[in-house]
């Protein structure tokens, strides 16, 4: 069957449709705008690493400089070092809360599994200062930490586990609602111990969330900027060696090479998870049963007592950057005042960088939702022509890999060029908008692929035979049945563009400020309270959108139910 | 169906279709008549649905020519093509009522609201379901949504009707009552269809005729009779109904050695020569017994080795008559069975018809 037959046919050449064609333009624009937003930007990094201030070409001297300065080689281990301590704590952490969610009968499993999420809404800056209220210097329970300092590994590994904490939570969560109820009926038939269930059905049937879990974690810990950069202190990582060459030494050449050095654990980090994803396909039977736990008073109560103490303590997180955005001067007078408020006081941008940040949200959530979702379509249901859309695939993926400080100086270096014919993007907000959309584009890629996935393949056939043009289909049936889908993405934009600083960082200009880069400034400018204040303002609107999607969708749901029935 | 003198309405030549370095379909020739109910039959991975795919544009051949109606579609894409096409899936739009649903392919023609109403309302009618049309699919159980979906695809009037597995989502109840309906329907309308199908039964009760296929070539094209009769190969026989397939060599015309017996055949037309490895094929239901086999040619006597009921009838398993291991079946009916001993170990002489025997050269 293998060997290729003979051909007595005429060999036929497929005619291209309008429909082929117009999609086929399409993706080219999309391609076009990936190529132009990720692709050349990188390039333009990993040039400027091979070059000198005058943008001669030096080879690897750059790197030999690196290399050979202790003070920035330090910063590799330490990264290491702190992310590998924090990935598996948060590992540990989350493992046993996302198992006390799916495998016990505790109470308010809804409650936890909100306040989990909590860390989301937050620009990672924002637990960092939390932390400063308790543990720094006039912390209220410095002393909780026995003499040990919280500047330095100590205070970055404590934000990031409460940073990453939802992230590997969701995973490991979604890993584990897929078990097979059957596998631990027919285990407890055949008489094995609970413990040895756990050890040959449980885990096996997650390690593939497991590892996914430990390289996103990895990933987000190592590429973070906004926790080390508040309670790092002396203790240099990546993350902030490249801010530091940027804006602190403007040595442009020594920080694109510390963001190559970024990039490659994150990319190594990145394409591990994708070989590993690759296999977990078809790990679930469609006709299995989802497991339902059943009562156990003392199992329920340790895991309650457990998740209970988690939430605690991400609740007061929250309630402490929101006591002292409130406090009128830490620690000696705190009485309530709404005074750090009053934004335009202080350095940072004033309330213009907080309605600039909505701005960009907005325009990210409603631009990026368009262009993630169309890309999402022609890649998945258009026909023919293969390899454009592998090549279109296998950009979309890109992003991910890519820090959001390094996409950030490369955007500096490519938009910046005097070369350029986009200059005039630089420093505009279109640039922010760029950027972020590219810089949460895999996610949200992956999350339209998924839901265009559910859709029934022969619908494009079918309007095919139908003579109805793929856009009709497409704005007929296909954005109808996937509503929920592009409302989860445009939440995510939204909600992502309010929290990032990294890739936006080196972009802002003094029309553009935003509220995340505000917070980074006036903690920076030793104005802690403003800083909390403008956090807790992103967390405020961060959550008032994830609510009123929540009503959104369930409206939704509602009003079409008639069909969304399956 | 019309005379095979006139031109086919759909004509396949040298159809070829590779996947990479996989060889899909094999130098595929074929013609449909108008007005025929063609069904596309063999196992999974045939090519069957890779065929239909083809003549449907949705996955154009590597090499080879399809004309439909005389002109050249080989190229084409699915939406330059006559044909309406109904999947296992239905491929409803969820979000759309029935009325919507059937319609769509009408708004396309850019048709006058008027007459889109008259026609989506004819149609549900014509396909048993009037009165349906403002649910949506998820509201109707899977026969009713493939009745909608045969609805949606006659609305333009195509002249070409596709069936991809239509029926295999059904239960056994609603598929049987379904493939006389739509039997009915395409006869009443007299649209060439051509039908995937796996279920020889489905092929045998609604073709007229049938291609049956394997590993991506065609094995036989016929009447259902031909091909339950006379079928052209050992996998055709045995692909479609249950047959005994008995090894022997060629001794002279007509004469066939087996073990120590000698069995009569006739119809050895195919080029065999004597002494040649043949290959003798038998239905169960026509091997002779009791009474029936006594004034028979070729006998055979053996023991039972089990039997199975079957309800209407009883399958004997006999051990094997040859030296070659394999067992023999016959099947006798229930009234039948009653004059005769079924016991286990019991021997039963049996005959084997000379006419009801297809003789295949051994393939080793």
């Amino acid at each position: 069957m293998s060997d290729a037959a003979i051909i007595m046919g005429k060999a036929i050449k497929p005619k291209t449709s309008t429909d082929d064609w117009i999609m086929r333009a399409m993706m080219l624009a999309i391609a076009a705008y990936l190529l132009l937003a990720i692709a050349l930007p990188l390039y333009a990094i990993l040039s400027k690493s091979f070059q000198d201030p005058d943008g001669m070409y030096i080879g690897l001297t750059n790197y030999i400089t690196y290399l050979s300065t202790p003070a920035l080689t330090w910063s590799i281990g330490n990264s290491f070092k702190v992310t590998f301590v924090a990935t598996v704590i948060v590992l540990f952490i989350a493992f046993i809360y996302s198992y006390a969610l799916t495998r016990s009968c505790m109470p308010f499993k809804k409650i936890f599994k909100g306040v989990a999420l909590i860390p989301l809404l937050m620009p990672s800056l924002l637990p960092a200062i939390a932390l400063v209220f308790f543990f720094g210097n006039q912390g209220v329970i410095k002393e909780w930490l026995f003499g040990y300092e919280l500047y330095g590994p100590i205070g970055i590994v404590m934000g990031e586990v409460f940073f990453v904490f939802p992230h590997v939570m969701t995973i490991l969560l979604i890993s584990m609602s897929l078990s097979d109820a059957r596998l631990y009926e027919a285990s407890e038939v055949l008489g094995a111990s609970k413990i040895r269930t756990f050890f040959t059905v449980t885990l096996p049937s997650m390690r593939y969330g497991l590892v996914s879990a430990f390289f996103v974690a990895f990933t987000l810990v190592i590429t973070d900027f906004g926790v080390p950069k508040v309670v790092g202190g002396q203790y240099n990582v990546l993350a902030t060696d490249v801010y530091k060459q940027v804006v602190g030494r403007h040595d442009f050449q020594m920080g694109a090479v510390v963001a190559m050095a970024l990039l490659l654990p994150a990319a190594f980090a990145f394409i591990a998870d994708r070989l590993v994803q690759r296999k977990q396909v078809a790990l679930l039977s469609a006709r299995a049963v989802p497991f339902e736990p059943k009562p156990s008073f003392t199992f329920d109560m340790v895991m309650f007592a457990f998740c209970a103490l988690i939430a605690l303590i991400i609740t007061s997180v929250l309630a402490m950057a929101a006591y002292s955005s409130l406090v009128t001067f830490w620690p000696y007078n705190l009485t309530l005042t709404l005074k750090h408020y009053n934004f335009d006081l202080m350095d940072g941008g004033g309330w213009s960088s907080y309605f600039n940040s909505i701005e960009l949200a907005t325009y990210t959530a409603i631009f990026g939702t368009i262009v993630i979702f169309s890309g999402a379509y022609l890649v998945e249901k258009s026909r023919g022509f293969h390899k454009g859309r592998s090549i279109m695939q296998a950009l979309c993926m890109v992003p991910m890999a890519v820090p959001g400080l390094v996409l950030g100086l490369a955007y500096v270096f490519f938009f910046n060029h005097p070369d350029n014919p986009l200059d005039f993007l630089y420093h505009s907000m279109p640039i922010l908008v760029i950027c972020t959309i590219t810089h949460f584009y895999t996610v949200a890629h992956l999350s339209s692929v998924t839901a265009l996935k559910q859709m029934d393949p022969e619908f494009e056939a079918v309007s095919q035979s139908l003579k109805a043009p793929f856009y009709k289909t497409f704005w007929r049936v296909t954005v109808p049945v996937c509503t929920p889908a592009i409302l989860d993405v445009s939440m995510y934009l939204f909600v992502n563009a309010m929290t990032t600083v990294s890739a936006v960082v080196f972009l802002y200009s003094s029309d553009t400020t935003l509220a995340s880069v505000a917070v980074l400034n006036m903690d920076d400018a030793g104005d802690q309270s403003p800083a909390a204040a403008m956090g807790m303002m992103i967390v405020m609107t961060a959550a008032t959108v994830r609510l009123i999607h929540m009503v959104l969708t369930r409206g939704l749901t509602q009003r079409t139910q008639a069909w969304r029935q399956r | 169906m019309s005379a095979e003198t006139s031109d086919p309405y759909l004509k396949i030549s040298n159809l070829t279709k590779n996947f990479g370095n996989f060889t899909a379909l094999r130098d595929i020739s074929l013609e449909v008549f108008e007005k025929e109910f063609i069904c596309f039959l063999g196992p999974s991975g045939c090519g069957k649905t890779t065929l239909l795919r083809a003549i449907a544009g949705l996955d154009i051949q590597t090499a080879g020519e399809i004309h439909q109606k005389g002109k050249d579609i080989s190229a084409l894409p699915p939406s330059e093509r006559d044909f309406g096409i109904v999947f296992q899936s239905y491929a409803l739009f969820p979000n759309l009522t029935i009325l919507k649903n059937v319609a769509y392919g009408l708004e396309n023609m850019k048709k006058d609201k008027a007459y889109i109403a008259k026609r989506v309302d004819e149609l549900l009618e014509l396909v048993g379901m009037p009165e349906q049309g403002d649910k949506h699919p998820a509201q109707l159980s899977g026969g009713q949504q493939q009745r909608v979906a045969l609805a949606r695809a006659l609305a333009t009037e195509p002249g070409l009707l596709l069936l991809d597995e239509p029926l295999s989502a059904l239960d056994a109840k609603v598929r049987a009552h379904l493939r006389h309906e739509i039997k009915e329907l395409q006869s009443k309308l007299g649209i060439t269809t051509v039908m995937v199908t796996h279920d020889q039964e489905e092929a045998l009760t609604m073709a007229d005729r049938i291609v049956v296929m394997n590993n991506g070539v065609i094995e036989q094209v016929g009447t259902p009779f031909e091909i339950y009769r006379e079928p052209a190969s050992p996998f055709v026989a045995d692909f479609i109904g249950t047959t005994n397939f008995i090894k022997g060599t060629l001794t002279n015309n007509g004469q066939v050695q087996v073990g120590g017996m000698t069995i009569t055949v006739t119809g050895t037309s195919k080029d065999l020569s004597n002494g040649s490895e043949v290959l003798l094929c038998i239905r169960p239901e026509d091997v002779l017994t009791g009474s029936r086999a006594d004034d028979a040619d070729n006998k055979v006597e053996s023991a039972i080795d089990h039997v199975e009921f079957l309800g209407s009838f009883h399958r004997v398993h006999m051990k094997p008559i040859a030296g070659d291991g394999t067992d023999f079946t016959v099947d006798v009916s229930v009234a039948r069975a009653r004059e005769m001993d079924l016991s286990l170990g019991a021997m039963l002489k049996v005959a084997l018809p000379a006419d009801h025997m297809n003789v295949y050269p051994s393939v080793s």
